[in-house]
């Protein structure tokens, strides 16, 4: 199967103040088989007690579906300059959506989590689908979701 | 301009119509099987704190309590890391198996909602349902106008054939499919953006909870506050997260509540637009509302139906349509103008202009509306019109009347008007009888007065023509006959003869199915061996050998008697009388079938009077037959000699013993007492008064002598009843067969 791929280079420039050194991060989320409309999904990173920092991609244009995005709805506020810029298409059930973008270093090894949150139309909605910190030894460690992500890693 | 816009939408859309009714047939009974699973408490009996307590000592990591409008409860889950979703009895929080949301509604739903294809998918059946709201209107329209107004639609329509299908079914289905259909259009609109959206019926998200040590969930007083049958949604804080929220969602507005203090922090009431958008989805769906989803189903399962009767009757009017050989208005010698709504007169107009043609006449047809001011060189205008609703022009003659003010008469031409109608209409044939009026207060001369054509009846066209031909004295041998009958064949099983002694030879011919050849086949592949569909009343078209003119019995069965069966008196020198009387068991003869319904009686435990004699006893008998439910029925008859033509004498008795037949009174002109049928109504006339004041219905089968004089001897007993058979025709209550 020909996997569905977006390849963006986006400097989170708006949530995280610019530093001398970025890092180039590519994200990798499969989706599992799990019958229905493209999923939604928002992938944000939070502090080590979970308290919402910054968004970085929001899959699904509707705006007002991403109330089912609960974490990040929560965390977020649902405000249109926390995702602005950040948003493309839905993800079909069992593809890979790819992404790449600069993070700052200070990010990394900090004490930082990615939270992916996954919904699909008239199915369940899934808070935290995926947890994981954002560190070097974390990189290139393939982990599973507990809703519709398969399989999520990130690399530098 | 109704007729196009429902032909076009029509024609283009029928089959992803078909595809979006039988979904949502199937989709329709959803809601049925999501209610007949659930448990609804009564309102009052559960609010949802003791519900959410329930759940959370069944299911410690639940994260989402969802009731559906049938009333199922689903919960969701994390058991060991791993999500789960289960229905749940509200009374009690215990599960009541797994909630799977079945693979073939969703599969079924998308192939409604989006033909499988998404976004691009819902577009096209959005644009369908937009389709489906012009072809409902137009249909109406055209419903109330041919019914003559929107009360009369209320009675409904006679006729046969696909016609009478699709008017029927759309007359009792046409507000549901409306409904269904501007339902549809208004949700895809708005998911599409073309109407505004309510918008987020949800408070933003609190900046500040209390923060404080959360309380168990059954204590907390806005979800005390929220009685269980107006959930629509709860879902849980975070496990470990002191600033969520519990997020309640009900049919009047949604909140979000402080685990800590029990209290809303946000709350907002669902918006106007929100209600409406609610109530909409409800309405096209059914969801909550099983009976309507019920009845959403069974309206859509006529789609499929009146798409495919509505192809045939376009496709029939086309081939009707269209005339070759048409000389100019100006070198004309014969004009004929035609006035039709939907082209049925056309399939006449052109077989007139053949035969005028044939006989050597220059013959320009034109549209009634297109009447030129002058025809220099005619000498025959003949104007074939129907007449449209109550009493008007049809389309291709609403300007017909305008036109014809300027219309310059020549010396020399004649005209004849040959109107085309429905008797069972009030104004039949009203605007044949203006225009025969106005041609002629025109100054022009008649050549044949007003004549009318009763539903497109091939015989009635010929007879005109043949008084055509005679005034003309050109060779004219109309025959035109809309529907070419599919014939086909039958066997003779037995015959019983009766009256050879009193010289009035009539025999019951029973006929099975004879299993034919391929080329008599009906059109529509009727199965070898088999009858097509008939009722006792309707009529067989039976044609002699090597003659093409038909002749038409009444049938004394229906075709669920498996046998076909007709009583027939041989005539002196009838051609097909004769031809059947010659037939021995086993031979066989070829038929067409050719339906009758209005001469049957109406449904309802209403007396029925049947009279009749001779042969004219035959369809009374299947009606006698067919009257299972035992109504009233009595039977008028008259013969000659009981000893020789008593026709159907077993069977009346058995019917008498099994009180299908409720009385039988007999006449037999040939015996010491004497007398005809109308003398033993005339004795009877107390009775017969009586229950025709009861609301009894009359039917008549027999010759044309002795129908007059029954008519004139029930016009007597109704006198003092203020009323008279013609009235009674008008109510439907008095019908002739009569030959």
């Amino acid at each position: 199967m020909k996997k569905y791929l977006v390849v963006l280079g986006l400097a989170m420039a708006l949530v995280f103040s610019a530093s001398a050194s970025a890092r180039e991060v590519t994200f990798s989320t499969q989706l599992t088989d799990y019958r229905g409309d493209g999923a939604y999904l928002a992938m944000y990173l939070t502090d080590s007690n979970g308290v919402y920092q910054g968004t970085l991609w929001i899959a699904g244009q509707k705006s007002k579906y991403y109330k089912h995005l609960r974490g990040w709805a929560r965390g977020s506020g649902m405000s249109r300059a926390e995702y602005d810029g950040l948003t493309g298409a839905s993800i079909t059930s069992g593809r890979t959506l790819k992404m790449t973008m600069n993070l700052d270093d200070s990010l990394i090894d900090n004490g930082y989590q990615i939270h992916v949150d996954t919904s699909v139309e008239d199915m369940r909605d899934n808070r935290s689908d995926v947890v994981v910190p954002l560190t070097t030894e974390g990189a290139g460690k393939p982990v599973s979701g507990r809703g519709y992500v398969k399989s999520f890693s990130y690399h530098f | 301009m109704w007729r196009k816009l429902h032909l076009y939408p029509g024609l283009l859309a029928a089959p992803l119509l078909i595809v979006l009714a039988v979904t949502g047939v199937i989709l329709s009974l959803s809601p049925v099987l999501e209610r007949s699973n659930a448990v609804i408490p009564a309102d009052g009996q559960i609010n949802v704190a003791q519900l959410a307590q329930n759940v959370v000592t069944q299911y410690p990591g639940v994260e989402e309590i969802k009731r559906t409008p049938s009333g199922a409860v689903i919960v969701y889950y994390i058991r060991d890391g791993s999500p789960g979703a289960d229905l749940v009895n509200p009374e009690t929080g215990e599960s009541m198996g797994p909630y799977e949301p079945s693979v073939f509604f969703r599969w079924v739903q998308d192939l409604h909602r989006s033909f499988l294809l998404d976004d691009a998918g819902r577009v096209l059946a959005g644009v369908l349902a937009a389709m489906m709201v012009l072809m409902c209107i137009s249909g109406a329209v055209m419903l109330a106008r041919r019914a003559g107004g929107w009360l009369p639609l209320l009675r409904g329509f006679k006729g046969s054939g696909d016609g009478r299908v699709h008017s029927e079914l759309a007359r009792f289905a046409v507000i549901v499919l409306l409904l269904s259909a501007l339902t549809g259009s208004y949700m895809s609109a708005m998911r599409f953006g073309l109407l505004p959206d309510p918008g987020n019926s949800e408070p933003s998200f609190p900046m500040e909870v209390s923060g404080g040590e959360s309380s168990p969930v059954g204590s907390l007083e806005a979800l005390k506050n929220t009685d269980f049958n107006n959930l629509q949604e709860l879902v849980f804080p975070f496990p470990g997260d002191p600033r969520d929220v519990f997020s309640l969602s009900t049919r009047q507005g949604a909140g979000f509540i402080d685990q800590a203090t029990g209290q809303f922090v946000e709350y907002k009431s669902a918006s106007t637009g929100n209600q409406l958008v609610d109530w909409i989805v409800r309405l096209h769906t059914g969801e909550g509302l099983w009976w309507l989803g019920l009845l959403l189903g069974l309206a859509a399962l006529t789609v499929p139906v009146l798409s495919v009767t509505g192809v045939r009757i376009w496709w029939s009017r086309r081939v009707s349509s269209g005339i070759r050989g048409n000389v100019s208005a100006t070198d004309a010698d014969a004009v004929i103008l035609v006035g039709s709504e939907n082209n049925a007169t056309r399939g006449f107009a052109k077989d007139l202009h053949a035969q005028l043609s044939r006989a050597g006449r220059c013959v320009h047809s034109a549209d009634m509306n297109e009447l030129a001011e002058d025809y220099p060189k005619a000498s025959l205008l003949f104007v074939l019109t129907s007449t449209y609703g109550d009493g008007a022009a049809p389309a291709s003659a609403n300007r017909f009347m305008e036109r014809l003010r300027h219309f310059r008469k020549a010396g020399g031409l004649r005209f004849a008007v040959l109107g085309f109608g429905d008797r069972q209409f009030p104004r039949f044939c009203q605007f044949a009888k203006d225009v025969d009026v106005a041609l002629s207060s025109h100054g022009l001369e008649r050549l044949q007065s007003l004549a009318c054509v009763d539903r497109k009846s091939p015989d009635q066209f010929s007879q005109w023509g043949s008084r055509i031909a005679e005034v003309t004295g050109l060779n004219l041998r109309l025959s035109h006959n809309p529907a070419p009958p599919s014939l086909f064949e039958l066997e003779l099983v037995d015959r019983a003869d009766f009256g050879v002694k009193v010289k009035a030879p009539t025999s019951i011919f029973r006929f099975r199915p004879g299993v034919g050849k391929k080329s008599l086949v009906g059109r529509f592949g009727k199965k070898h061996g088999q009858l097509p569909e008939f009722e006792a009343g309707d009529l067989i078209g039976i044609c002699a050998p090597e003659n093409a003119k038909p002749r038409y019995y009444s049938l004394a069965s229906s075709s669920a008697d498996g046998l076909l069966e007709i009583c027939v008196r041989r005539l002196p020198g009838g051609l097909c009388s004769g031809f059947l009387h010659s037939l021995q068991p086993g031979e066989r003869i070829q038929g067409f079938i050719h339906p009758n319904p209005e001469f049957r009686p109406a449904p309802g435990s209403q007396p029925v009077i049947l009279i009749g004699a001779g042969a004219g006893i035959g369809p009374l008998a299947g009606f006698i037959r067919k009257n299972d439910a035992r109504h009233p029925m009595y039977l008028y008859w008259g013969g000659r000699n009981p000893e020789s033509d008593f026709l159907y004498r077993p069977e009346l008795g058995s019917y008498l013993e099994d009180q299908r037949l409720t009385g039988l009174s007999t006449a037999f002109s040939r015996t010491q007492e004497g007398g005809y049928v109308q003398d033993k109504i005339n004795e009877d006339a107390p009775n017969v008064r009586r229950m025709i004041e009861m609301g009894a219905q009359i039917l008549v089968c027999g010759g044309s002598n002795m129908a007059a004089e029954v008519r004139e001897v029930i016009n007597n007993i109704l006198e003092p009843l203020k009323t008279d058979v013609e009235k009674l025709k008008q109510e439907g209550r008095y019908l002739e067969d009569v030959y």
